[in-house]
C-alpha cells in the first residue's frame, strides 16, 4: 500500500472574543516523500474550494468524496491535492449565507487585507495560501431558492485560459458570462487575475446535496487530475457540455416573478422546453386564485428553476438558454 | 408638501412594499434627499423626518424656490421586521443601483426609485458604513472624476472626507448618481440605529445651509463649520490586538493626543485586559466602535491626523 500524506493544516485564525477561535482548515493529501513546492513548480497542485457562502452545502460532499475516492487508491496520486471544505464556517454553523455577526457577503471582500479587518485579513490569507496552485474549483450551489444543473461560469475575461480546461471538468453547461465590476471581489476573479485558473462551479440547490451531482463534478475532478497528471489513475470519460459564450447576455431567457405569491413548478431543471410550454404557475393560497402561468418565452433549455416557493415581485424563476444556442 | 407614493410592490401576506416620496416646492428638479435604504438606519430616517418638518415650515411661507424630493425610507419592509437587507434573500439595495426593471426584486427596487430621482441636481443621502460605530458628523464624497469638493464644503459640516470606489461602490446610489450627473454626497451623522438628536440636528442643518447657498431655499441659519477636507486613505487605523469586551475610553468627534488611552480590551470572563488602546497619532476621532465585543484585528478608531488638511 502506498503511503501518503494526509493532513489537516490552519490557513488562518483569529482570536474570538469568548473563549473561541476561528479557524480555516484544508486537508492536504499528496504523495509521501515528496516536495509540495516541486510539485506545485510543475503544475500538479490541485486545491477545491467551497463553503464561502454559509448556505450552499453541494460541495461538502465532493470534498469528502473526492478524499475518500484518493485514499482508495492513494497509489496513483501523484500531486498535491488541498481540499478547503469551510471558508466561512460561522456561515455554515449558523445557516447563513453571508458571515454572521457582519452580515458580510464573504464572495465580495477578495483579495482582502493581511492588515484590513477580521474577515479582510482571513480573506488576504486564503488567497495567500491558494497562491501556487494550478487549478482552482470554487464549488457553489447557486442559493436556496434555485436549483441549477451542474455548471461552470467564466468571466469573459478569462475564457481563453478557463474554456478549455472547464471543457474537462464534466460539468453539463459552460456560462461565459459579461465582466462585471462588482465580481471583481470574488475569490475566482482574485485569484483569476494573479494568474491562478480558477473555475466557478454551481451546482444543485442551497442547504442540501444532491449526491449524484457530486458524483459527476468529483468524476470531473479526477479527470482534470489526470490532466494535470496529479492522478494517475483511470477516470471516466467525461460528458461534453454545452457551451454559451453569452458576453453580450443575450443567450438565456430569465423568468422572473410577474407577481407576489406562491410558485408551483411544472417543469423541473435539465429540461428541454417549447415556446408556450408551461414552466410553473404563481398562485394565491389566500384568495384560491391563480395570479398567473409562466410559460417559455421560447424554445430552449430550463436550467435553472425556483425550488423556493414563496416569490415576490422580480423574484427569479427560471433561466432558458435560448435553443439556438442548444443547438451550437 | 405633497406626499408620493414613487414605487410599490404588491405583498403576498403583507401589506403593500411603498417608497414614499414627500415633495416641496416646484420648478427644476433641485435636489433629492435620500433616508434609509437598510432597515437598522433608525437615525437617517429621523433625520428626514427632522428635515420634513422643517421644509414644510418654509414652503407655507413661500421660502422654497425650486423643486425639493425627500425619501425617507426606501425599503420599509426591513425597517419593520429590524433586519438590515431585503427581507427575503437578505440583499442589499444599496448594491443594486442603478437597478434594473425587468431583473430581481431589489433591482427592481432600486430601478423604481433611481428612475424617480436621477434627474436632480444634488442627490444627499443619508448613509450608514458597513462597521458598526460612530462617526463624526461628515460629508463623504466618492471621487469618480465628477467629484465637487468645494459643493461639499457648503454643507458647513466638521470635515468632507474623500475616497477612491471599490468594486462594489459602483453599485451604490452615490456613484450612480454621479454616473448620471447628479453632484452626490452621502452624509454621515453620528449613529445608525440609535437616534442621536444633536447630530441629527446637525444634519438638518447642514442641509438647509447648503440648500440656502445654492439657492433653493431662503433661509438664515446657522452657518457650520469650515469644513476640513481629508483623503479616507490618509485616516489613521487604530486596530485592536486582541479579540474581548471593548470598553470606550473616547468617543467620535474627540481630540486626542499620542499615548493617549482610547480603550481597553478585557478578557469577559476574568476581566483581565488583554489590550490597551494607544493613540499612535495625534488627531481627531473620525470614527469609534461602538459594540460590547470587538473582533481582533478590528479597526475601532480611524484618526484624523492634526494637521492633515488638503
Amino acid at each position: 500500500m502506498s503511503k501518503i500524506v494526509d493532513k489537516i493544516l490552519t490557513v488562518a485564525s483569529v482570536q474570538l472574543p469568548v473563549d473561541e477561535e476561528l479557524k480555516i482548515k484544508k486537508h492536504r493529501i499528496m504523495p509521501f516523500d515528496s516536495d509540495a513546492k516541486l510539485l506545485e513548480k510543475h503544475g500538479r497542485r490541485i486545491s477545491i474550494v467551497t463553503g464561502i457562502h454559509g448556505d450552499e452545502l453541494e460541495g461538502q460532499y465532493v470534498c469528502f468524496e473526492l478524499s475518500r475516492r484518493i485514499s482508495e487508491h492513494p497509489e496513483y496520486l501523484k500531486g498535491v491535492v488541498d481540499i478547503y471544505p469551510a471558508m466561512n464556517p460561522f456561515g455554515i454553523d449558523n445557516i447563513t449565507r453571508g458571515i454572521p455577526a457582519f452580515d458580510l457577503d464573504m464572495n465580495r471582500i477578495f483579495p482582502g487585507n493581511h492588515n484590513g479587518d477580521m474577515n479582510e485579513h482571513i480573506a488576504a490569507e486564503i488567497i495567500k495560501d491558494i497562491e501556487g496552485t494550478s487549478l482552482c474549483l470554487d464549488i457553489h450551489a447557486s442559493n436556496i431558492f434555485l436549483t441549477e444543473v451542474p455548471q461552470i461560469r467564466i468571466n469573459t475575461l478569462h475564457k481563453d485560459k478557463l474554456v478549455p480546461i472547464a471543457m474537462k471538468s464534466n460539468v453539463d453547461f459552460i456560462w461565459v458570462h459579461g465582466a462585471s465590476t462588482v465580481l471583481e471581489s470574488t475569490l475566482a476573479y482574485s485569484l483569476n487575475s494573479r494568474g491562478i485558473n480558477t473555475l466557478v462551479v454551481e451546482m444543485g440547490v442551497g442547504m442540501r446535496i444532491t449526491k449524484e451531482y457530486g458524483d459527476q463534478l468529483v468524476d470531473g475532478i479526477f479527470s482534470l487530475m489526470k490532466d494535470m497528471e496529479i492522478w494517475s489513475g483511470e477516470v471516466s470519460e467525461v460528458r461534453r457540455p454545452i457551451l454559451s459564450n453569452d458576453e453580450s447576455g443575450n443567450d438565456v431567457y430569465y423568468l422572473n416573478a410577474p407577481f407576489s405569491g406562491i410558485f408551483l413548478k411544472e417543469k423541473n431543471h435539465g429540461c428541454i422546453v417549447k415556446k408556450g410550454d408551461i414552466i410553473g404557475r404563481i398562485v394565491d393560497p389566500l384568495s384560491g386564485r391563480l395570479l398567473c402561468e409562466i410559460t417559455a418565452p421560447g424554445d430552449g433549455w430550463l436550467f435553472t428553476i425556483r425550488e423556493y416557493p414563496v416569490v415576490e415581485d422580480g423574484s427569479l424563476m427560471g433561466r432558458i438558454l435560448k435553443h439556438t444556442e442548444v443547438q451550437a | 408638501m405633497k406626499s408620493e407614493i414613487l414605487y410599490k410592490i404588491d405583498g403576498l401576506y403583507r401589506d403593500d412594499f411603498r417608497v414614499r416620496g414627500y415633495r416641496f416646492g416646484k420648478g427644476e428638479k433641485s435636489v433629492c434627499i435620500m433616508g434609509s435604504m437598510r432597515g437598522n438606519e433608525f437615525q437617517q430616517i429621523y433625520v428626514c423626518s427632522q428635515l420634513i418638518q422643517k421644509l414644510k415650515h418654509l414652503e407655507e411661507k413661500g421660502r422654497i424656490k425650486s423643486r425639493i424630493l425627500v425619501i425617507p425610507c426606501g425599503n420599509p419592509y426591513s425597517v419593520n421586521v429590524k433586519k438590515r437587507f431585503w427581507t427575503i434573500d437578505n440583499t442589499d439595495i444599496n448594491r443594486m443601483f442603478p437597478g434594473y426593471s425587468l431583473g430581481e426584486t431589489t433591482q427592481r427596487i432600486a430601478a423604481g426609485i433611481f428612475e424617480n430621482i436621477k434627474d436632480y441636481k444634488y442627490g444627499i443621502q443619508f448613509a450608514s458604513f458597513y462597521m458598526p460605530g460612530d462617526f463624526v458628523p461628515q460629508v463623504r464624497v466618492m471621487k469618480t472624476g465628477s467629484e465637487d469638493v468645494e459643493l461639499a464644503k457648503k454643507f458647513g459640516l466638521p470635515y468632507v472626507v474623500l475616497h477612491n470606489p471599490r468594486p462594489f461602490d459602483t453599485a451604490t446610489l452615490n456613484y450612480n448618481w454621479q454616473i448620471w450627473e447628479t453632484a452626490a454626497f452621502s452624509l454621515y451623522t453620528t449613529s445608525t440605529s440609535a437616534i442621536d438628536k444633536t447630530s441629527a440636528k446637525q444634519a438638518v442643518d447642514a442641509v438647509l445651509n447648503f440648500l440656502s447657498k445654492q439657492g433653493i431655499i431662503e433661509y438664515k441659519g446657522y452657518e457650520g463649520y469650515i469644513s476640513r477636507v481629508v483623503e479616507n486613505s490618509d485616516l489613521v487605523n487604530v486596530r485592536t490586538a486582541c479579540a474581548g469586551f471593548f470598553e470606550k475610553l473616547v468617543s467620535a468627534g474627540e481630540k486626542v493626543e499620542k499615548g493617549r488611552l482610547l480603550a481597553k480590551i478585557a478578557d469577559p470572563y476574568t476581566a483581565e485586559i488583554r489590550q490597551e488602546i494607544i493613540s499612535p497619532i495625534d488627531g481627531i476621532v473620525a470614527f469609534s466602535h461602538n459594540e460590547i465585543m470587538a473582533y481582533q484585528n478590528t479597526a475601532v478608531y480611524k484618526l484624523i491626523v492634526e494637521d492633515d488638511v488638503i
